[in-house]
């Protein structure tokens, strides 16, 4: 069971106007390879899901600032002003979920479950229409389930199978990410043989992975250099 | 928000001592992100970050980064023994599970009840909501650090918030380029005064019933 591909074949998976989810946080293990392909590709009208819009020139900061997402899932668009301006001008619709929420709810689409319960963002703009339920005398809002036709997320190792071992404070959203697409394509900075990586240390199954991919490494400047 | 670098580490000084040995402590964005340069150095805190780490250190050397180990904010952190990586649901498990003994934000308005508004002005700065829903609804206790005007000189702490707001009655304390107001059941309590204010000039220059407390002491 060798998953090892291309760049070429895991951008085959990635068509326009597909629902994606992006692994990272502020850019931090956003996969930036499979992010330039898609730039390559001229991939546009993206419903993309992703913990925040990372900044206008790094990570999935790019692809938003370039217009090529028409719907936009996200916690927080701060550090990308550019998000920001095309919302306020209608360009890209935005839905905002508190960020432990929209990680939940990411986790929920990938292990199976149709929702989550949860009493944040009660009383505030996040509860709008959104179905209630009382548990045990507690007030609670549903929150729906994510899923996606293509999850991309980064690794620091891979082996053959898709197991896979983050790095640091860039596992942030990976795992759950990794687990909610219809296809999981991770790229990653060494694959090594199956049997190579520690059991005890894997942190994603190969089970939820479809593809690998060698990464070329980030082609931006992080914003502290 | 215009206030002067000496006036913002005057804020976080007094915050940071709030700050007590062996708590778990989350800072946010901003001003907040100035406290723990006022912690001693030898002090007994772990640092919880949104992004999944939990015992976060000083900031690196400059060439010693590690573009991988950031903060929330997406700048490189170092971490202490005993810290740990996890996940982004992880990170709010701690969160919700009501782990983290003090959050300190910052806010675009905080009402007389503890109301709390930081993450939107519609249709003209949109930051987004980030982690502040859960940590300021979760967290033990919540400080917020604002200017006490906005850029049109009109008060920050209102009777009743005009923004969308972050939580309910969320908030505890609140630390200002003037004022240090304790947030109670019976309402907000003026405590110390940031020198070179007197006690009349917040109470002018704040939007909501303030308590005077019976010893106000003032912060130099």
């Amino acid at each position: 069971m060798n998953k090892v591909g291309t760049l070429d074949e895991a951008l085959m998976h990635i068509h326009n106007g597909c629902v994606l989810m992006c692994g990272g946080f502020g850019g931090i293990g956003n996969p930036p390879t499979l992010i330039k392909g898609m730039i390559k590709k001229d991939i546009r009208d993206l419903t993309l899901i992703a913990n925040d819009t990372a900044f206008p020139t790094i990570g999935i900061g790019k692809v938003v600032s370039q217009g090529r997402v028409k719907k936009l899932i996200t916690s927080h668009i701060g550090s990308n002003p550019v998000a920001g301006k095309l919302m306020v001008e209608g360009k890209m619709d935005v839905e905002f979920s508190p960020q432990g929420t929209l990680a939940e709810r990411i986790r929920a689409g990938g292990v199976g479950l149709g929702g989550i319960l949860v009493d944040v963002g009660i009383g505030s703009m996040v509860e709008e229409g959104k179905e209630k339920v009382y548990v045990k005398g507690e007030e609670y809002v549903i929150e729906t389930a994510l899923t996606a036709d293509v999850s991309i997320v980064h690794a620091k190792k891979a082996d053959t199978f898709g197991n896979l071992i983050y790095d640091t404070s860039a596992r942030n959203t990976n795992p759950l990410v990794a687990m909610a697409g219809k296809i999981t394509i991770a790229e990653v900075e060494e694959i090594v043989p199956v049997g190579q990586l520690d059991p005890n240390a894997i942190v994603t199954p190969g089970v939820f992975v479809n593809m690998v991919i060698q990464s070329e490494g980030v082609d931006w400047k992080w914003a502290w250099e | 928000m215009g206030l002067g670098i000496d006036v913002r580490n005057r804020m976080a000084r007094r915050a940071a001592k709030e700050i007590k040995d062996g708590m778990i402590v989350n800072l946010g964005i901003g001003i907040p992100s100035l406290v723990s340069n006022h912690l001693s150095r030898d002090h007994n805190v772990m640092f919880h970050s949104e992004n999944g780490v939990l015992g976060m250190g000083a900031s690196p050397e400059k060439g010693k980064e590690n573009p991988m180990l950031c903060n929330a904010a997406g700048y490189p952190v170092t971490i202490v023994p005993g810290a740990s990586y996890f996940d982004s649901t992880t990170a709010f498990s701690i969160i919700r599970a009501g782990l983290l003994d003090i959050t300190i934000l910052g806010g675009l308005e905080v009402s007389e009840k503890g109301d709390l508004a930081n993450w939107i002005i519609p249709g003209k700065r949109v930051p987004g909501i980030g982690g502040a829903m859960e940590l300021a609804r979760k967290a033990k206790r919540v400080i917020v650090l604002l200017s006490h005007l906005n850029k049109n000189g009109e008060p920050k702490i209102v009777p009743t918030c005009t923004l969308p707001l972050t939580a309910e009655r969320c908030v505890n304390m609140i630390i200002t380029d003037m004022a240090i107001i304790e947030v109670t059941e019976g309402g907000l309590i003026l405590t110390e005064v940031m020198a070179p204010f007197t006690v009349e000039e917040v109470i002018e220059k704040t939007g909501a019933k303030l308590l005077i407390s019976e010893n106000v002491e003032t912060v130099y």
